[in-house]
């Protein structure tokens, strides 16, 4: 790590994994149960908070010491709801099908607690270099986890990945299909989501015994 | 009639956690004890209350289409729509600031356990999503629209206050180590969650929803159910493509 410091480091790596914003400081539920039901859809999220997460982080750093306490949550709604106006815009004007797929989806960015949390707890105590690497490790633990649950909601629930049928076509009965298997509908609907996050927490748990949770 | 339809309709039909999945991020961390969960959820309840009033008043007399129109006849071709985020959500974000100024002043023992979620109730989602609703589903009136703000909040109050009355009993059971706490109340959300899906049919008497309904909920796209009815659909397609 010549370009990073291993603290600096530390900053990127552990979100991914002892401190994911997802599974163990249970910010930005919400989006990750609203979108996982397709892949792509995930994808194109995790990029796009990456985006606002990051540079949102860099410009309260850098307006840590003018934003008056009082008014501190406006000053940062604001920063957020121009950052997603950009990601909006700039999707709108690149990859239109997919922005009308998720439109709906970009302008909740500015209500994930990903971006409120990052910018109250950290954002604000730390300098812009810090802080952008800090709004890159959480998005990429946030992305990381989104795509996980997606993945097994699109294969389990629709047999397709990407949008690519991975498992045979169930009309024709090819694949997998032709051994009986059957798409599981349920795993599109909402409350699986909700299981899926719950066994991923278990098993990052299990892996790391420092996590558990003392009743 | 149609208070008490939309009264039963946002609290059990439309709950704003479990069939919206809205406010997960405070309604998972504040849930640990019910006098902290009663807390956050009377504060839900209030500024819902407060905001989706305010924000129908925004909307009707601001935003909408033609909605300037009380100007003069020269204002009425506005459309103002675009900006119904960016409004909804200083107002949103003012209400909180008060409500956190009040409950310091009123209840600092109170104000100490909410600790960093209070100013987190300005971006949770069940308050932005509350207005957007108010605003899909193109509720008539002032009073419908306190109406729907209080009901709305209920729901999720009812939510967070049953999650954490279920937290508090399971403390003292025999969970496996790595599923304590977060793991399994995911997956207790989730079935709660599938529990409420049984809700759908009280209004119509177990027929189908209206269609106009439907449409509605489809264009405001917050549901998550519709998305996965929409993916459902977009397979079905692509199955009678292929056929």
């Amino acid at each position: 790590m010549g370009l990073l410091s291993k603290k600096d480091a530390k900053l990127i790596t552990d979100p991914l994994a002892d401190n994911n914003p997802i599974t163990v400081q249970v910010l930005g539920i919400c989006s990750a149960l609203a979108i996982t039901a397709q892949l792509n859809a995930s994808i194109v999220m995790a990029i796009s908070v990456m985006f606002v997460v990051s540079i949102g982080n860099v410009v309260i750093s850098l307006l840590r010491n003018v934003i008056p306490t009082k008014i501190k949550i406006i000053v940062q709604l604001v920063v957020a709801a121009g950052l997603v106006i950009i990601v909006d815009q700039i999707l709108k004007a690149y990859a239109y099908e997919l922005s009308k797929q998720l439109s709906v989806f970009v302008g909740l960015i500015i209500t994930n607690c990903i971006l409120m949390g990052r910018f109250e707890a950290f954002a604000l105590a730390n300098t812009p270099w810090k802080s952008f690497l800090d709004g890159i490790g959480n998005s990429a633990g946030y992305g990381m986890i989104l795509i996980i649950v997606a993945f097994f909601r699109e294969l389990l629930g629709s047999g397709t990945l990407l949008g690519y049928p991975v498992l045979g076509n169930s009309i024709d009965k090819t694949g997998v299909y032709a051994y009986g298997y059957e798409n599981n509908g349920f795993m599109l609907l909402a409350p699986m989501a909700l299981v899926t996050i719950g066994i991923i927490i278990w098993v990052q748990r299990s892996r790391n015994a420092s996590l558990i949770e003392q009743n | 009639m149609e208070h008490i339809e939309l009264f039963f309709k946002a609290v059990f039909i439309d709950n704003m956690v479990f069939a919206t999945f809205l406010g997960m991020c405070s309604f998972l961390a504040v849930s640990k004890k019910v006098a902290t969960a009663v807390g956050l959820g009377a504060a839900v309840i209030f500024v819902q209350v407060i905001t989706v009033p305010l924000n129908w008043l925004l909307d009707v007399y601001l935003l909408k289409d033609g909605a300037l129109a009380w100007l003069g006849p020269e204002y009425a071709q506005y459309d103002l729509s675009f900006l119904s985020f960016i409004m909804f959500i200083a107002t949103i974000a003012t209400m909180t600031q008060l409500v956190e100024i009040i409950i310091e002043k009123f209840s600092p023992s109170l104000y100490n356990s909410l600790g960093l979620f209070l100013p987190l109730i300005a971006v949770n989602c069940a308050i932005l999503g509350g207005s957007l609703f108010m605003q899909s589903r193109e509720i008539p009136t002032f009073a419908l629209a306190v109406n729907f703000g209080f009901s709305s909040g209920l729901g999720w109050f009812l939510a967070i206050l049953s999650i954490s009355a279920i937290r508090e009993k399971i403390r003292y059971s025999n969970i496996p180590a790595p599923l304590r706490g977060l793991g399994i109340t995911f997956i207790i959300t989730g079935l709660m969650a599938i529990g409420f899906m049984s809700f759908g049919g009280m209004l119509t008497g177990g027929k189908e929803e209206k269609p106009a309904e439907q449409t509605a909920v489809i264009e405001n796209n917050l549901n998550e159910v519709e998305v996965t009815k929409d993916a459902i659909d977009l397979a079905k397609n692509e199955q009678v493509i292929k056929e």
